[in-house]
């Protein structure tokens, strides 16, 4: 078995992680591994490795998907490590997911968000407060209430359009 | 402004005067972040990063932090040239590759640089002297609400920032502290120190990041992850260990004063002598020699005043920073000797170690009468 990295020395060093109940696997020769600073498994993750490689067999998984608005397919992903753009994020994300999760602290954003979706994301939590108060207006059968509740949330629906970012 | 009064006008985090600059020379973050409605760098062709690159570097010129500054396309910048930014750490080795299609916009002080299509559509960092990483990290925050107030920048709620690599979504934020540890590699605990800030989930890296070799005892500690931790509380993190790396250093640097002082004299007083006296030097034991005179200074074996001039030496013994002083192309052997012209003539004025101390004496005689 030859070496992932440099493809040509033996293989000496295996390295195996589970991460989501999905198994990462390595081989390395004993230069390729030092190189990477692999002395002792904990603290290091195989997902950096396997994304420097391109080798991310989670995502090769489930049959050529395809960018539709770049054309950046699975195959370039193994090849680069690196995506075509950002919709690539929302074709791929499933794939996308154990890597990750393997990579980072979690798999959610906690951190800061630009003004203009900031902006987006309040608008839609409104639609939604709305929306349960149209639907508790109609209910009580008060029609007056529950047409001005409904102006109000297209208002709102047509700002999103306008927005830059759409509906989130 | 025209790349030459840059590189001229020394870096205002060259005359390092930061806090903790004896043991952290400087603090770094960047921010990667991507256009909407354009494929990442890497993917785009030409005619497509063109357009990008025209889109964005009207509005990174156009903000108030570079009303002076450097701004220019890849291609249009000498090779050598792009080697001193790389030296400087204003740019990345990969950037430097980069011809048509990509760009860079330095602000004067040389403190914020932004690169790009870079790997991703904008690389923006902001760099400072010493351990100061929230105010750097408030600097380039700044700059990066600015600029989405123009630009649309690729977001998802539950991913962040879309960048073209996985290792950097989220946040796109890499903060790093450039450390020099020269009493914890005499000491041999380097080693631990390393496994122990990786189990931390930080990386340690070389001086000229990942891939690279710690020349001169200097070592570059960073975070590794980017989602599903807030900007601010990774900056607190890394922080803690750079100021925990500290007192290690300054530990191991007591101990060997205490216990072994003839090593660091030895060590500090061999850097002088080679240093102060070589006519032919390589760039790698250069660096490694001015990292034990810094230490030098750090002890007061050396006045003080002398640590501009050996902070200055270590950017200027760089391949394309003893190039552009030659103004000239330099073979290896010729740079070597040109290094060593340049640190002959610079260090002239300093005299050699004092070890006067009374450890010293009961040490040993440190002169040949």
């Amino acid at each position: 078995m030859f070496c992932d990295i440099c493809k040509k020395s033996e293989a000496t060093v295996h390295l195996t992680q589970i991460v989501d109940n999905k198994m990462l696997k390595i081989d390395l020769c004993e230069a390729c591994s030092k190189a990477k600073g692999i002395q002792e498994a904990t603290g290091f993750s195989l997902a950096d490795l396997h994304v420097g490689l391109g080798a991310a067999d989670e995502i090769t998984g489930d049959g050529g998907l395809k960018c539709p608005v770049c054309g950046f397919t699975q195959a370039d992903f193994k090849k680069t490590g690196r995506l075509g753009c950002s919709t690539c994020w929302e074709t791929f994300e499933q794939g996308l997911g154990t890597l990750l999760k393997a990579m980072h602290k979690s798999d959610r954003h906690v951190g800061k968000v630009p003004s203009k979706a900031a902006h987006t994301l309040v608008i839609t939590q409104r639609i939604k407060e709305l929306a349960g108060e149209l639907e508790g207006a109609v209910r009580g059968e008060k029609y007056e209430l529950a047409a001005q509740l409904r102006d109000q949330i297209r208002e709102l629906e047509s700002q999103l359009k306008n927005a830059a970012l759409g509906p989130v | 402004m025209k790349i030459d009064e840059l590189l001229n006008t020394p870096s205002d985090w060259i005359r390092t005067e930061g806090p903790n600059n004896k043991i952290v020379m400087t603090s770094r973050v960047r921010l990667a972040r991507n256009l909407k409605n354009f494929s990442f760098p890497g993917w785009a062709k030409k005619p497509e990063r063109q357009k990008a690159l025209e889109v964005m570097r009207p509005v990174i010129e156009a903000l108030p932090e570079m009303a002076q500054c450097f701004s220019d396309s890849m291609d249009n910048i000498q090779s050598l040239d792009k080697q001193i930014l790389v030296e400087r750490h204003m740019i990345s080795r990969e950037h430097a590759a980069r011809n048509i299609g990509s760009g860079v916009v330095i602000n004067d002080k040389g403190t914020i640089c932004v690169m790009v299509n870079e790997e991703d559509h904008l690389r923006m960092q902001a760099l400072k002297s010493g351990l100061q990483l929230k105010s750097v990290f408030k600097l380039i925050d700044r700059v990066d609400t600015e600029l989405e107030e123009q630009l649309d920048f690729a977001f998802l709620p539950r991913l962040g920032y879309l960048t073209a690599c996985p290792t950097n979504v989220g946040t796109g934020l890499r903060a790093s502290a450039m450390v020099h540890l020269p009493a914890m590699v005499l000491s041999d605990q380097i080693n631990q120190v390393v496994q122990a800030v990786n189990k931390l989930g930080l990386a340690v890296r070389g001086l000229y990041g990942e891939g690279t070799e710690a020349l001169g005892n200097v070592f570059q500690v960073s975070n590794q992850t980017t989602l599903g931790e807030k900007e601010l509380d990774v900056i607190e993190r890394l922080n803690k260990v750079i100021l925990q790396i500290i007192e290690h250093e300054e530990n191991a640097r007591c101990t060997l004063l205490e216990k072994r002082p003839r090593l660091i004299y030895d060590q500090v007083g061999r850097a002088y002598g080679v240093l102060s006296n070589a006519h032919t030097i390589s760039s790698k034991e250069a660096l490694n020699l001015l990292s034990l005179m810094r230490m030098g200074v750090d002890l007061e074996l050396f006045p003080a005043q002398r640590r501009p001039v050996v902070d200055e030496l270590f950017i200027l013994v760089q391949p394309a920073h003893l190039q552009k002083a030659a103004a000239r192309k330099l073979t290896a052997e010729e740079r070597d000797v040109y290094r060593a012209d340049l640190i002959r003539d610079r260090l002239k004025d300093v005299a050699k170690p004092a070890v006067a101390e009374p450890g010293a004496a009961a040490d040993g005689p440190t002169e040949m009468v």
